[in-house]
């Protein structure tokens, strides 16, 4: 099945009709932590596709060397070791976006995402398509931390990137700033309203 | 009232399938059967009976029921408002206008909005007019402060109806209290504008009418003040420094939100939806009987650290929006329990976390709403308790016969 897949369709499903995030609802604990602002989730948004597309191709190119019953350590082990690349990354050229994400670069470990990624497509897969299906899923996943990102910071802080948007002429006339954006329970809301959108765009998935 | 029907019934064709405004026959419903009984009846042959009290008339009660504690909110915002101007003299009238002022257009917000969304809804579905927001529309403005700003009670009574009952289904399919989240929604977005010593009395006049209030005055709820007290001793006290009694609570001249301050008028609309079958009487004694003993606890092992602690059993019954929660929105047909044991457990828990956020979060100086919402959360969990317990207690009786 995998070689009647074009490569464009492999690279461009994940964005929409196959979105990890709003189709197959993976990944949704990280969603909630890093997208209350817009720099962390961006920065969020590259890592994982980053990590997801090294990790691909690296699995696809040993995927018939790996032992069947040991395949899931020998991912983990992979894994950890871009994560770890990356963190480091992070922590010498951006460290207060490394601060503010936290543990979450770390987690990026145990994102579903990435063990169903390598697990359905880089263990039956040649190294290029894996390598397209992982930079696929991450941006999948990177577009909704953006658009997230995006309307929590814009409405819970009324910034972009740090950056003041909501004019001083609104809070002069009473306009506040709405702090139930920065917490957790509103990022499932923003992302249930993309989904909402999403169906009714698409409504062929159900 | 024939004129009336005469007319409706003038105009109903207009209405009907091929007429010219059927695009807004749900509008056109929803008017009818808000002024008249629905005009459908079971046909020959069905075994089915209409009750004559519908959701429409069930609604209507409630509101009903609401009006004693509005009106005195209404005196009680002119009240606190010559309070906190300093004034000596309390003219009935003028306060009762300011306070008609005051409320006016908050209501006028929460019913354009959140009728409107559910306009919308209906024509967008090609459904009738649910009539859930007639009692939701009344409560939002009753039970947050009086200077909650126009625009964020539009924006969270949006919020609520479109992410708490249309997404769900609409009226009757809610898992929450419409008004309750609409609350909680202006609590935690706008935390500043919700708590605090600024915003439970009006300070300007209102459209011109009534003195404006000086800059420097306190009014923190009697809970608020209790939240930021310290040491042994509690001293509640009004705007004008005098000090307050439980009495004072009961009858309701104590600044707090719109409609819940008066204990009396509370009890009058207990009695209105006891009577009239409305509300139930398990959720209201059970709540009632889980905050004294939760009171009662907390009371008896009162410490400095948590000062609400200091509240008798009976105060704390008497004191925020404890009574009016009970009453009003832990007895919503919709988002109770529906067993009658499933009620009762439902209400004392309702009662036990209410006191116990109350007391033992200092960061939240009520809990009843959040206690309202928790417990809309296991009400029906409660429920499948209750009936599987009643099907193996059953299944027991009915093996053991054999």
């Amino acid at each position: 099945m995998a070689d009647k897949v074009s490569n464009k369709s492999i690279f461009l499903n994940p964005l929409s009709k196959d979105n990890p995030v709003i189709v197959q609802i993976l990944g949704i604990c990280s969603v909630l932590a890093v997208t209350a602002k817009l720099e962390p989730a961006i920065v969020m948004g590259l890592s994982v596709i980053a990590v997801l597309a090294f990790s691909n191709v690296i699995i696809s190119l040993i995927r018939n060397t790996i032992p069947t019953n040991i395949r899931i350590i020998v991912q983990l082990v992979v894994v950890a070791g871009l994560v770890v690349i990356v963190s480091q990354l992070l922590q010498a050229y951006a460290y207060d976006v490394s601060k503010q994400l936290s543990v979450f670069i770390g987690l990026i470990i145990t994102n579903c995402i990435l063990m169903g990624r390598l697990e359905a497509f880089a263990m039956g897969n040649k190294p290029w398509p894996s390598f397209l299906d992982g930079v696929g899923n991450g941006a999948g996943y990177a577009v909704i931390l953006v658009i997230v990102g995006f309307f929590r910071e814009l409405l819970g802080s009324g910034t972009l990137l740090g950056y003041q948007v909501v004019p001083q002429w609104c809070y002069d006339h009473g306009y506040v700033n709405n702090g139930l954006m920065i917490l957790p329970p509103m990022a499932l809301i923003v992302v249930a309203c993309i989904i909402w959108v999403h169906r009714s765009i698409n409504k062929d998935i159900e | 009232m024939s004129k009336l029907r005469q007319y409706l019934d003038k105009v109903r064709p207009h209405f009907e399938e091929g007429g010219k405004l059927h695009a807004f026959h749900s509008v056109f419903d929803g008017f009818d059967t808000f002024l008249y009984t629905p005009r459908t009846t079971s046909g020959a042959g069905e075994v089915h009976i209409h009750d004559s009290i519908d959701s429409k008339r069930t609604m209507i009660i409630v509101v009903l029921a609401l009006m004693p504690c509005f009106f005195f909110g209404m005196y009680n915002t002119g009240y606190q408002h010559w309070l906190a101007c300093g004034e000596s003299i309390f003219p009935f009238w003028q306060l009762l206008f300011y306070g008609f002022l005051t409320i006016l257009p908050r209501v006028v917000v929460t019913y354009l909005v959140g009728l409107g969304i559910e306009f919308v809804v209906a024509q967008w579905r090609k459904e009738e007019i649910q009539e859930g927001f007639l009692v939701t529309g009344i409560l939002i403005p009753m039970i947050c402060p009086v200077e909650t700003p126009l625009w964020m009670l539009a924006v969270a009574t949006a919020f609520s109806v479109i992410f708490v009952k249309e997404v769900f289904g609409g009226t009757g399919y809610n898992i929450f209290n419409v008004a309750l989240v609409a609350r909680a929604f202006l609590f935690f977005a706008y935390p500043a504008h919700m708590s605090g010593d600024k915003v439970f009395v009006a300070t300007g006049s209102m459209f011109g009418f009534g003195p404006v209030a000086p800059d420097s005055f306190s009014c923190a709820t009697p809970l608020g003040q209790i939240a930021t007290t310290t040491g042994n001793s509690l001293q509640l006290t009004g705007i004008d420094g005098s000090i307050l009694s439980s009495w004072d609570a009961f009858l309701g001249l104590i600044p707090g939100s719109f409609g819940e301050t008066s204990v009396i008028c509370i009890l009058i609309g207990a009695a209105v939806l006891l009577f009239s079958g409305i509300g139930s009487w398990r959720i209201m004694l059970s709540a009632v009987a889980g905050a004294l003993l939760m009171g009662w606890i907390a009371n008896s092992c009162a410490t400095a650290t948590y000062p609400a602690s200091y509240l008798s059993p009976l105060d704390q019954l008497l004191y925020g929006g404890f009574a009016f929660a009970v009453v009003f929105m832990a007895t919503d047909p919709v988002t109770a329990s529906r067993t009658n044991a499933g009620k009762l457990v439902y209400g004392f828990l309702i009662g036990v976390v209410a006191v116990l956020i109350r007391t033992y979060n200092n960061g939240y100086p009520e809990g009843a709403m959040l206690a309202v919402l928790i417990m809309n959360a296991f009400a029906p969990l409660i429920d499948y308790c209750v009936v599987q317990r009643n099907i193996s207690r059953r299944l027991k009786r009915a093996t053991a016969k054999n």
